[in-house]
């Protein structure tokens, strides 16, 4: 089966909690332009599953997801992934946890378009100076179906293609973590089945622990639990949610959000 | 991260194809200079070892190279004894000619640009190496005292074959000698480097040169087999004659190398000022380029940090692709920069400055340091963005614009003090408090062109807006866009002007140091000179007494007043002497601050600088040396305050030669008879030389002309050296062009659709390309007219009068207008080809 033994060793602290945010809150500028995006965020990502993080344009959903990741600091609260506290960590040691305990999958694919997509894939590694494990690439490789496509330059791929090649460069590492933000927002509804069925089985098959934000319905369904964000609140949190239940929960937060934005 | 970075070097070229090239030019600038160096003076060198002996007897005391001529000789006596040595296996006596020329087949003088012609006896001496100094190459040496044999190349030049009369001017009461070409010779030291020698018979030598006297200048002599140049001294020194000294001909050879040395240096000093200067301006357009490209890569930089590149790792990535592109264009410029050497040796040859081509060769020196400036320049300008680069946050990877940081205060702080530490430099140049004062005020002007380097976007800003008002006036909203486009990102287009500003600059202040160099000439010839007519030699060398001798009989002519310039020793010292004749206070109006310019034998006029450094009073005596021992004792009858038109210290000329200096003249002034006509006695005289054609008559307005003529011809040439930092500069212009359109291709598809025709959206980005030319030339013209005029006050001793080009400056301006819109072309057309969906879709 698949080789799990560098994500025994970094569970062992904390088995269960991939990544936590206690008291988080974010506010960005100051004085009367300031804006307060997080404000009083705990949550707990349980490694293994699949989490989706909800919200209106403007809830805080990606700001807490670049919490998360290290990518942001917050004005106050903690955060703590793979059992690391981030907040006393320095750039450099941030840097080395990003690179060895996260992964990320984004929007805009993000591909560096001068390189292959091989080479787009082995970046984190070889940015490690690591090679990878030869079965553990053929089975990504394989899974994803990206055999014929290792030696195209992302501009010679289609939209799906890059965001698969975008999701073989964070598994391959074997990260803790992996943040998808958007994933599937510049994909047609099709690519976006097919990155959201290869995430939901990156969390079956390989027990990654993938957090996701995202505006679709159709792509939280896929999910273990959705959090539901509004103005940098947690306001709900469910388990094994349906695209219907979903729908009805957005709608049920829409006036929520309309009088608080309003006041 | 080293494939990242030649990834993206590959994917960039056109983007770096303007950096590559300015590098490429700069470092082929600095290795042609070089190159051509090292061929200089591999070139002297070889004349040196190719034309030495063992060992030389020569006049004791004399400056080697300064060429003067002594009236001190050797007797066949002293040749004998020399000879008889018996570590001397031959002595051969040496008759030398000065002020000599080669009068062409065509009348007009051969040489006499710098280069000097040589005449001496043809003797069996062999050189350092054991060659003959002279190889023949056709017909023969000369044997009859009207024989001669000159180098094949001077004969080419003449336009002389063999038979034929050949015109000399010599120092003779007759001043033409004819004699018959017999043969010709070459170097066997390689290229003359422009000198001409003439090779006649010992005994037509002595009749030429020393009155038909049998004596010599100077013996080679070649040691005895087994006998080592030092012993052969050591035994010629106790044979020699007074006034003369032994020496090896290793020792001689350095110390021409020496003083060679001295000379070349400061020309390759001269040349590499303006390499310097062009890398530096490469240096910006680099900065700026790597800025821009960092800047554009923002979001693929933050992914590769988000992804755990470190930022050391980020940064090292935009320093190997600078590093790389800096290799690759050094290559180019290395071999560019021979290429230029061989041309400049080839322009050289056509003027008659043959350099062996054979030792214009990259020399492993040239290449490191072409190499080691041209990388580390590079990698030192791309430094900056790269540190940027790894600054990105790894957060704007996900968002649509990266925030960019200010710090438009700290970099005005920087300039507000470096505006002040160069005013500072300034005053204490004016002011001449401690050294030399034109030393402080350029430093000022340096001071205050990196200030305004690193502070142009920000100071710019109002005259961009300026500029931006002028063009919504003049365009419409093609202008304001143009102008706007300018001003949007001031910082940018500021680094891109600051290239030109220091090209600008420094034509600036050389312009109004020339202009008033040339109005301070102007002011001396009318107000310190009386003379009617000047006679003088095109590269102002001595030239034989006789010439005056012919102009003092021409009707009509009142008075005429020689000069010669001799070289002494005073207090061990080099000095420059003048000598005069007595009535020379009617030829320059003098200041005469003590005593009296009327000068008897043994009589002194010194300038009040050189009284003050003495400590000189009317009566002081003092003593100056000549070559070949000879003293001078001299007292003070006058003091005249310092001035440009005497020595530091004049005698009678008489007393000159006396001194043992062998009379030529350097200058004659001419006054006119009273009531004869200027423009006759001026046709008169010019006839009176007309088959001597080594001097000119100039009335003083012609002589003020010829004189600004070589300022000029100077002034040029630094424009020509400053043209690679202005072209390099444009290069710049067209780069940060280029990149904005690529940049704002979005934008400019947006504007296309929206109805913005082709020909506007060209003129709007010819505009922007005006506004930033014009912002680098406005400023540097303002940093050079700063500097040009205060350093014209610090070297009010030599430069004794103001004037500014006005003219010159707005050409220079007008001139930015014309490169801004040069500059424009390619980056305009590309923007106008835009195809508009593809442009819009463009993310």
């Amino acid at each position: 089966m698949i080789d799990r033994d560098s994500e025994q060793t970094a569970g062992q602290t904390a088995r269960q909690i991939a990544a936590q945010a206690q008291g988080l809150v974010k506010v960005y500028g100051n004085g009367a332009a300031s804006v307060r995006a997080l404000d009083g965020v705990d949550l707990a990502v349980e490694a293994g599953r699949f989490t989706v993080v909800m919200g209106a344009s403007g809830s805080g959903k990606s700001t807490l997801m670049h919490c998360l990741a290290g990518l942001e600091k917050p004005t106050a609260g903690t955060v703590t992934v793979a059992g690391e506290s981030l907040g006393s960590l320095s750039d450099k040691r941030l840097t080395m946890l990003r690179r060895d305990r996260v992964g990320f999958v984004f929007q805009a694919f993000n591909l560096i378009p001068t390189l292959t997509a091989r080479e787009n894939i082995l970046l984190p590694l070889s940015l490690a100076g690591r090679r990878p494990d030869p079965a553990w690439w053929d089975l990504i490789i394989g899974r994803l179906r990206l055999e014929d496509r290792l030696d195209h330059r992302p501009g010679q791929l289609s939209g799906g293609q890059q965001q698969r090649v975008a999701c073989a460069r964070a598994l391959l590492g074997r990260p803790t973590i992996i943040f998808a933000d958007e994933p599937t927002g510049n994909l047609d509804s099709r690519s976006s089945g097919e990155i959201m069925t290869l995430l939901r089985s990156s969390v079956d098959d390989f027990g990654q622990t993938v957090v996701m934000v995202t505006h679709d319905p159709v792509g939280a369904s896929y999910s273990d639990r959705v959090v539901f964000l509004a103005d940098g609140r947690i306001v709900e949190d469910a388990t094994d949610v349906t695209v219907a239940d979903i729908l009805s929960r957005l709608a049920r937060l829409q006036p929520a959000t309309a009088e608080t934005g309003g006041s | 991260m080293l494939r990242y970075a030649l990834r993206n070097l590959l994917a960039r070229k056109a983007r770096l194809g303007m950096s590559l090239l300015s590098i490429a030019l700069g470092v082929a600038f600095l290795a042609g200079v070089l190159t051509f160096d090292h061929g200089l003076r591999h070139t002297f060198d070889n004349i040196l070892d190719g034309s030495t002996p063992d060992a030389v007897v020569r006049v004791a005391g004399a400056d080697q190279t300064s060429g003067q001529a002594t009236t001190a000789t050797l007797t066949p006596e002293d040749v004998a004894r020399l000879a008889a040595l018996p570590e001397a296996a031959a002595a051969y006596g040496n008759v030398v000619g000065h002020g000599v020329s080669l009068v062409g087949h065509d009348g007009r003088l051969v040489g006499g640009n710098g280069a000097p012609t040589l005449a001496f006896n043809r003797t069996a001496s062999r050189n350092l190496l054991g060659e003959p100094i002279m190889q023949l190459q056709q017909g023969h040496w000369p044997q009859g005292p009207r024989d001669l044999t000159m180098d094949a190349r001077a004969a080419d030049r003449a336009g002389y074959r063999i038979g034929d009369e050949v015109t000399l001017v010599v120092p003779t009461s007759a001043l033409v000698a004819h004699l018959r070409l017999v043969g010709t010779a070459t170097f066997t030291g390689g290229g003359t480097a422009g000198a001409i020698l003439l090779l006649v018979s010992t005994q037509g030598a002595q009749q030429l040169f020393l009155g038909g006297r049998d004596a010599y200048s100077s013996v080679d002599l070649a040691a005895a087999a087994g006998t080592s140049p030092d012993q052969l001294v050591t035994a010629a020194r106790r044979v020699l004659p007074s006034g003369f000294e032994a020496v090896t001909g290793k020792q001689a050879v350095d110390e021409a190398q020496d003083s060679i040395g001295a000379v070349l240096g400061a020309v390759t000093t001269f040349f590499l000022v303006f390499a310097g200067i062009a890398v530096i301006v490469c240096g910006l357009l680099i900065l700026n380029t790597f800025t821009i490209l960092v800047a554009q890569r923002t979001r693929e930089l933050a992914v590769l940090r988000a992804l755990g590149a470190s930022r050391a790792q980020v940064s090292r990535s935009v320093l190997i692709e600078a590093s790389v592109l800096a290799c690759v264009a050094t290559m180019l410029g290395v071999v560019g920069g021979w290429g230029l050497a061989r041309g400049l040796a080839a322009a050289f040859a056509a003027l008659g400055l043959e350099i062996a081509g054979s030792a214009l060769t990259l020399t492993t020196s040239t290449v490191v340091l072409c190499a080691v400036v041209g990388i580390t320049g590079t990698v030192v300008a791309a430094y900056v963005p790269a540190r940027r680069a790894g600054r990105v946050p790894p957060v704007a990877a996900m968002q649509v614009t990266a925030p960019t940081g200010a710090g438009t205060r700290q970099r005005l702080l920087i300039a507000g003090a470096l505006l002040a530490v160069g005013v500072l430099a300034a005053t204490a140049g004016l002011t001449g408090v401690w050294g030399h004062r034109s030393l402080w005020v350029g430093g000022a002007g340096v001071v205050w062109i990196v200030a305004l380097a690193t502070s142009c976007g920000t100071v710019g800003r109002p005259l961009l807006a300026l500029l931006r008002e002028a063009f919504t006036r003049l365009f419409g909203v093609t202008g304001q866009l143009g102008g706007q486009n300018a001003l949007r990102d001031s910082r940018r287009t500021g680094a891109t002007a600051s290239a030109l500003m220091i090209g600008m600059a420094v034509v600036s202040t050389i312009s109004i140091l020339a202009a008033s160099l040339n109005r301070s000439v102007d002011d001396l010839v009318d107000q310190n000179f009386a003379a009617d007519f000047i006679v003088t030699s095109p590269a102002y060398t001595p030239f034989p007494t006789s010439i005056g001798d012919r102009l003092a009989t021409v009707e009509g002519v009142g008075l005429v007043v020689r000069q010669q310039v001799a070289q002494a020793t005073l207090d061990g010292r080099s000095v420059m002497i003048d000598g005069n004749d007595a009535s020379f206070d009617r030829i320059y109006r003098l200041d005469i601050l003590a005593g009296t310019p009327r000068l008897d034998a043994g009589q002194a006029l010194v300038d009040s600088d050189t009284a003050r450094a003495h400590g000189w009073r009317v009566g002081s005596g003092f003593t100056v040396q000549f070559p070949g021992l000879h003293v001078l004792r001299l007292h003070v009858a006058g003091i005249a305050r310092t001035s440009q038109v005497t020595a530091p210290i004049s005698v009678p000329i008489d007393d000159l030669a006396a001194a043992g200096v062998a009379r030529q003249d350097s200058a004659v002034s001419i006054l006119l008879a009273p009531g004869a006509d200027a423009h006759a006695v001026h046709q008169r005289l010019d006839a009176a030389i007309a088959d001597v054609p080594v001097v000119s008559v100039q009335d003083k307005a012609q002589y003020a002309a010829a004189i600004h003529g070589q300022v000029n011809q100077l002034l040029y040439l630094i424009y020509g050296l400053l043209a690679l930092a202005v072209i390099i500069a444009v290069l710049g212009i067209v780069n940060t062009l280029g990149l904005s359109v690529v940049e704002r291709t979005r934008e400019l598809g947006l504007l296309r659709a929206v109805g913005v025709s082709r020909v506007q959206l060209r003129a709007m980005i010819t505009l922007e390309s005006v506004a930033t030319a014009l912002l680098g030339a406005a400023l540097g013209v303002v940093v050079g007219l700063a500097t040009g005029v205060l350093l014209r006050q610090a070297l009010s001793d030599d430069i004794t009068s103001l004037d500014v080009p006005v003219w010159q400056l707005l050409v220079f301006l007008a001139g930015s207008v014309a490169a801004g819109v040069l500059a424009a072309t390619v980056p305009a057309v590309r923007a106008s080809r835009l195809d508009v969906l593809q442009a819009i879709a463009t993310e």
